[in-house]
């Protein structure tokens, strides 16, 4: 049978030419996707599941040792609290932040197109612009924050140099970037808000507090709790930030997550395969189970509109 | 009563857009000053004469030029990889009637919700056994299929009008023809939106080169930053003059193109 004719057949309905061409097509993407996502995602448990030998190579097979280790050794334990704490400093005060700016540019006031560009700008800057500028401005003794604190009269801030500020740091970089983001986010939020509402409100009398409380919030709470889920993630992944301002100290205490993943497996010629690929592991279920409750609540939206 | 409320809203919107873009204007005055001006007490916040010299002596610093040619060259390459295996994907996944759709579909999305970052070790080590590390195609290849470029343009092209599709059918429009004298024209505004924002977050990526790449004359911009912020570090008007040419292009195609890109990333967010 020639190539023509059996293009031109039907297998249970299918046209054979329909499938070639959907194989054809879709061939690019799915190489790529099996190569560097569904492989290394096999692969990422598999390793976790090893120990390097003295070449590095991950051979010996400790079961659940890797996963042991995260719960019970001090310093990943305190990995664990420091990934904590970095999403509660910057996931709300972001969120906050962001909505509170959206607010100040619902109005329709004149320039105001101006000042929604201007204040999304730090969506421009990349992480390790970001990073190596405020670099720049925490530095002690000289640096320009600490500079601007002692014209005020106020005592120097040991910025990245002390475990007690270093985290803090960090996240009001992170918060300052992705600031842009939340901030068009949340304004897209605001304008799917219909304006009558609005007007009937204020006819009826409502305080600016009142109209904010019962309109605003709760027609804003599927975009916030939206924002709540991407930047939960995002905030997990942080890793330039960290990896340029404080390379994870002082003594570990801007060591999130992520940060030790890189380190275990490629910091120092450390080549930690096992362990990385089991913190790896911790992540991708930390991120499937925040997906998960955004998508059964998201279900749950919908189910009341 | 009236006017005094608008007056302070602007109050409260100048000083807010004072505070956040303080870090964008201080990286630029401060790529105009000298040193020994950036080192005074009290801290000068107003560049007296400008220094333009820092661009030159940042360009000695570092291997700037390669590197930002390196940043387009991938970026570039990225999106459009991105741009042509998201047209066919979504094309088949909208038009076509195959079987196993569901699962296809299931599978690219599978590929958003993984975080990059969980995956990495194999990763590296793939490109290893390639050996793509120091390579173009170590920072180019991983990147050519983005399961957020599909799911755009298939939401894209659920609402292209099926008659459309089922006339130029009939009339003996082939499937590639179709894609690319029909489809591609008249989405090209959706293309706009995600080659944009692949542009930009190509062009910003940071993890992936820093593991791959471990030659000056092969790292992007964003790399070679790192290398300003360690080795001169007694030089801040370098870093903010590195930092300016750095986020150069980024500042250009945002307010050049802001609308798109507020579209491209409230499109998963606002429905």
């Amino acid at each position: 049978m020639s190539a023509r004719s059996l293009l031109a057949r039907h297998i249970r309905g299918y046209s054979v030419r329909d499938m070639a061409v959907a194989a054809l097509f879709l061939l690019p993407c799915l190489i790529i996707f099996a190569a560097f996502v569904l492989y290394p995602l096999g692969r990422t448990f598999h390793l976790s599941f090893f120990s390097n030998d003295l070449l590095g190579r991950p051979v010996h097979f400790v079961g659940l040792e890797q996963y042991y280790r995260i719960v019970s050794d001090p310093y990943l334990v305190g990995v664990m609290g420091t990934t904590a704490l970095f999403l509660a400093y910057t996931v709300l005060p972001g969120i906050i932040i962001g909505l509170g700016l959206a607010l100040l540019l619902q109005p329709k006031i004149a320039a105001i197109g101006v000042f929604r560009a201007l204040l999304a700008t730090p969506f421009a800057f990349s992480v390790a612009a970001a990073a190596v500028v405020f670099n720049v401005f925490y530095r002690p003794g000289i640096g320009l924050f600490n500079g601007l604190l002692q014209q005020m009269g106020l005592p120097a801030i040991d910025w990245l140099t002390s475990p007690n500020y270093a985290l803090g740091s960090v996240a009001v970089v992170s918060i300052w970037r992705y600031m842009g983001y939340t901030l068009i986010v949340c304004l897209a939020g605001l304008q799917s808000i219909p304006d009558e509402l609005y007007e009937a409100a204020r006819i009826d009398g409502a305080s600016s507090w009142h109209r904010f409380r019962y309109i605003t919030l709760p027609l804003m709470t599927p975009t916030l709790f939206f924002l709540l889920v991407v930047s939960t993630i995002h905030s997990l992944q942080t890793f330039g930030e960290i990896k340029l301002m404080t390379a994870g100290g002082p003594v570990n205490s801007t060591t999130t997550l992520v940060y030790s993943l890189y380190k275990s497996a490629f910091a120092y010629g450390s080549s930690d395969y096992g362990l990385a690929s089991a913190l790896g592991v911790v992540l991708l279920l930390v991120v499937t189970v925040i997906t998960v409750i955004q998508f059964r609540f998201l279900q749950r939206k919908v189910f009341y509109s | 009563m009236k006017t005094l409320r608008l007056f302070a809203h602007y109050a409260v919107l100048i000083l807010a857009a004072l505070i956040v873009l303080f870090p964008l204007y201080f990286t630029i005055a401060g790529a105009l000053m000298t040193d020994a001006q950036l080192m005074r007490f009290p801290p000068m916040l107003v560049p007296q004469e400008l220094h333009f010299e820092n661009f030159a002596k940042v360009l000695d610093a570092m291997p700037l030029i390669r590197q930002f040619f390196n940043s387009i060259f991938v970026a570039s390459a990225i999106v459009l990889g991105v741009l042509v295996t998201s047209v066919l994907a979504a094309y088949v996944l909208v038009f076509l009637n195959i079987p196993f759709k569901n699962v296809i579909f299931g599978i690219i999305m599978l590929t958003i919700l993984v975080p990059t970052e969980s995956l990495i070790v194999p990763k590296y080590l793939i490109l290893v056994d390639l050996r793509w590390i120091n390579s173009y195609p170590g920072l180019i290849v991983p990147f050519v299929a983005s399961g957020f470029g599909i799911f755009l343009m298939r939401q894209f092209f659920l609402s292209f009008p099926k008659e459309i599709y089922e006339a130029a059918r009939i009339d003996g429009c082939g499937h590639l023809r179709f894609v690319l004298t029909i489809l591609v024209p008249i989405v090209r505004p959706a293309l706009g939106v995600l080659g944009l924002y692949t542009f930009i977050g190509s062009y910003n990526m940071y993890f992936w080169p820093l593991l791959v790449i471990n030659t000056p004359d092969m790292q992007t911009l964003q790399i070679g930053l790192q290398a300003l912020n360690s080795s001169e570090s007694t030089q801040p008007s370098l870093i903010y003059a590195g930092a300016a040419i750095a986020i150069a292009p980024m500042l250009v195609i945002f307010y050049l193109f802001q609308k798109s890109i507020v579209r491209g990333l409230t499109s998963g967010a606002v429905k």
